[in-house]
């Protein structure tokens, strides 16, 4: 008896064994847990299609290079854009919206919690299945590896007469499966937000992280489908022989690149509004002010995303478009510059005036202000159809991409990453290894893609393996390559930073930064359950209210 | 924990109502449904007219009457089901259940056959011209829904049939119903364009 109750006593402190451990990854429904295990795959893929843009930097470092071959470089742009938008974007943010949102809304777990875990294997499987195409992708015919159409696979190089071999029919079901995890994480999203937040938690008291949140999910339910349809159409053609996007038959190559950019346009705010969530939150915790305009805030970020349904044949300019149809879709493509500007001006009436700390999250979220700004600036740019005509598909069109997705998405998810890894680990990052990161990555980034505007100016298409020289292109590239090495380096501080902290790190605490979240108020790492009592709030900053009992928000509700 | 306690105190407990999650959920999967259906649906319309070679739509099609009726009275019969489950009269909610299965099968049937004659008699087959793929597609994509419900369907007969359907499933049954009547709206749409339009 006494043998029996000091092992049980004990059973809690003996490390479990692997098996255990990764059999309890596979089982799990706890949000938290796979909002981490989101986090840490999109993190992987992140270093994988990393790399891959890393080797194509290499290889255009010179002129005349041939350190990669030109079928080998297809492969690699198509997988880096692929993975970085459905293997690390998309996930990245199920992971933020699935540790965050039930633990911001005082809940103890999404609201189908079997969902969600079916939602993350259809997204690992998937981008598993996408990878696998390397070995697989010849098929039986002998031809083809990785899918090498380019991340929106323009008909009809997606024609089973231009890509033999199953290199096609991989990436179409990868991001098939990746798709419907994104729809059932949304669906999630939506019933969690709607039906799970805690008392007094009206709408207008959420953060505007969970606000933010909501409009993604919204927008993924609506987006997604078509994508997924399009795909469908091209699976039947190939396999039979369908011809929906066959032009000997009477299809129509452009339809699939209305269907496409149907999908991709809202797909690119879908990437961005988790941005916008994580600025949202650090700017006015580390400003030590309330949020400024936040009914504005909401406003602006539903009009977005209604307006992102409109604007899709932007990206279409090029292709021959009516005049009506070029000023229709170069109108509505500045009127996003509208919303977009009111949020920018509120986060600066939210530090205006504000004793603003520049700790980690909040230098990240200061470079993804201006960084953003930029990008909205070469946006509204391209967005003039006469000036798109002269730069479509130049190296142009990719800097200002990558200053939306890198400058503005991955700059937010390192601020997440510092501002909430004491909550889920329970250790603070190094700040010393974080500064290194931020400059490293911001001095790399500059140098990569500041220099990447002006050889699209002077004629430099993007895709292109190689360039002969004389054209003036070589020191732009040469300094663009040189970033990325950069860039490679502050990320190996952040990954060395995240891995030496889990142990060594200074004890967090339950709310490190003074915030005022619901997340904060339980413990670091939260317990299985969240919340021993369901919080109950009385206005937007319920940490405020306890911590200032003299002077609570709820007065001035 | 001493914070989320204080967050608890001092709060009178006012009424607090939020909506049935289930509910939310389907919603939403209605809503991201009829988004892929409007892109078949759009496929459909922009490729009215544009085959290359025969059969044509006007020439082939025949307006599926009986199938209209009998999907769209499964509607009605499931509601009947639903009321009839809400009283506790077990047994007419199983045969009102068990008609709409029927109903929903002779949709099926009819569907089966069309395509049956549309393959072998006409010889329109998806690969045939643009109408065959568009049509095999759009009136495949619903007929697989209509295959999803009939499933779901004959799921929640067999586990009443059993006994293990009580009212505590009330909502379930709900959804299920929710689901069969959009599958029904989606039929109006896709005989509207099919059938009346593109013919
Ligand atoms: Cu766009």
């Amino acid at each position: 008896m006494a043998v029996q109750e000091v092992a049980l006593a004990r059973a809690p402190e003996m490390h479990p064994s692997i098996i255990t451990r990764l059999h309890e990854l596979v089982v799990t429904v706890d949000h938290k847990k796979l909002g981490l295990m989101y986090i840490a795959a999109a993190l992987f893929f992140f270093t994988v299609a990393g790399s891959m843009a890393a080797l194509m930097r290499l290889q255009l470092v010179v002129p005349n290079n041939d350190f990669i071959s030109p079928q080998v470089f297809n492969r690699l742009f198509t997988m880096h854009g692929t993975a970085m938008v459905f293997l690390v974007g998309m996930p990245i943010l199920a992971g933020l919206a699935n540790y965050l949102v039930p633990l911001m809304i005082g809940a103890r777990d999404m609201a189908l919690p079997r969902l969600n875990a079916f939602g993350f294997w259809m997204f690992f499987f998937g981008g598993l299945l996408l990878y696998f195409s390397y070995l697989a992708g010849a098929g039986l015919s002998g031809m083809g590896s990785a899918p090498d159409v380019g991340w929106f696979a323009y008909s009809p190089l997606t024609a089973r007469a231009f890509s033999p071999g199953m290199s096609t029919d991989y990436w179409i079901l990868a991001i098939l499966l990746g798709g419907i995890g994104s729809i059932v994480t949304a669906i999630n999203l939506i019933a969690t937000i709607f039906c799970m937040r805690c008392k007094g938690m009206t709408l207008m008291r959420m953060p505007m992280f969970v606000w933010l949140m909501l409009i993604v999910a919204g927008m993924i339910l609506l987006a997604m489908p078509p994508l997924s349809a399009a795909q469908i159409m091209l699976l039947l053609d190939r396999f039979l022989g369908a011809m929906f996007f066959d032009t000997q038959a009477g299809g129509s190559a452009v339809l699939w690149q209305h269907f496409f950019w149907i999908f991709g346009h809202p797909e690119v705010y879908i990437l961005i509004m988790p941005a916008f969530a994580v600025a949202s939150e650090i700017i006015p915790v580390f400003s030590r002010k309330p949020i400024f305009g936040y009914p504005f805030m909401v406003a602006a970020a539903i009009m977005i995303g209604f307006i992102s349904f409109g604007v899709w044949a932007h990206h279409m300019f090029t292709v021959g478009m009516s005049s009506i149809g070029n000023t229709f879709f170069a109108v509505t493509t500045m009127l996003v510059g509208v919303p977009t500007g009111i949020k920018i001006f509120n986060w600066l009436g939210t530090m205006y005036g504000g004793k603003i700390r520049f700790e980690l999250p909040m230098l990240f979220c200061i470079g993804f202000l201006f960084q953003f700004l930029i990008a909205g600036l070469t946006g509204i740019m391209l967005a003039a159809a006469p000036f798109d005509w002269q730069l479509s598909d130049s190296t142009f069109v990719v800097a200002h991409f990558h200053f939306v997705l890198i400058g503005g998405l991955l700059y937010t998810i390192f601020a997440a990453i510092y501002y909430w890894y004491p909550k889920a680990i329970g250790r603070m990052l190094n700040k010393k290894l974080g500064l290194w990161h931020f400059w490293l990555f911001t001095i790399g980034f500059h140098l990569t893609f500041d220099t990447m505007h002006i050889p699209g100016f002077l004629g430099m298409p993007r895709r292109i393996y190689t360039y002969d020289a004389g054209r003036g292109w070589e020191v732009f590239n040469m300094i663009s390559t040189i970033g990325v090495a950069l860039q490679a380096a502050a990320v190996l501080c952040l990954v060395i930073n995240l891995l030496w902290s889990a142990r060594k790190g200074e004890k967090a605490g339950d709310d490190p930064w003074d915030a005022w979240t619901l997340e904060w108020a339980t413990t670091s790492p939260p317990p299985a359950y969240n919340f021993e009592v369901l919080p109950k709030v009385r206005s937007r900053r319920p940490l405020w209210d306890i911590k200032h009992p003299e002077d609570p928000d709820w007065r001035y509700e | 924990m001493t914070s989320a306690d204080a967050l608890s105190r001092g709060i009178e407990s006012a009424e607090w109502k939020l909506p049935s999650r289930r509910k939310a959920a389907l919603l939403a999967l209605i809503l991201t449904e009829t988004a892929l259906f409007s892109i078949f649906v759009a496929a459909y319309v922009f490729y009215l007219g544009k085959s290359l070679t025969g059969p044509y739509p006007k020439d082939v099609l025949e307006l599926p009457i009986i199938a209209t009726i009998c999907l769209l009275s499964s509607s009605l019969t499931i509601v009947f089901a639903e009321r009839a489950f809400e009283q506790e009269k077990y047994s007419a909610f199983k045969l009102w259940w068990f008609i709409t299965i029927v109903l929903g099968l002779i949709f099926i049937a009819s569907t089966a056959r069309e395509w049956y004659r549309l393959i072998t008699k006409q010889g329109l087959t998806i690969s045939t011209n643009l109408f065959g793929t568009t049509f095999y597609s759009l009136v495949g994509l619903h007929a697989s829904h209509v295959i999803v419900g009939l499933t779901l369907l004959v799921l929640v007969l067999s586990l009443s049939l059993r006994g293990y359907v009580k009212q505590r499933h009330a909502e379930h049954l709900k959804m299920v119903s929710w689901y069969w009547h959009f599958v029904d709206a989606v039929w109006v749409v896709v005989l509207t364009v099919v059938y009346i339009i593109g013919r």
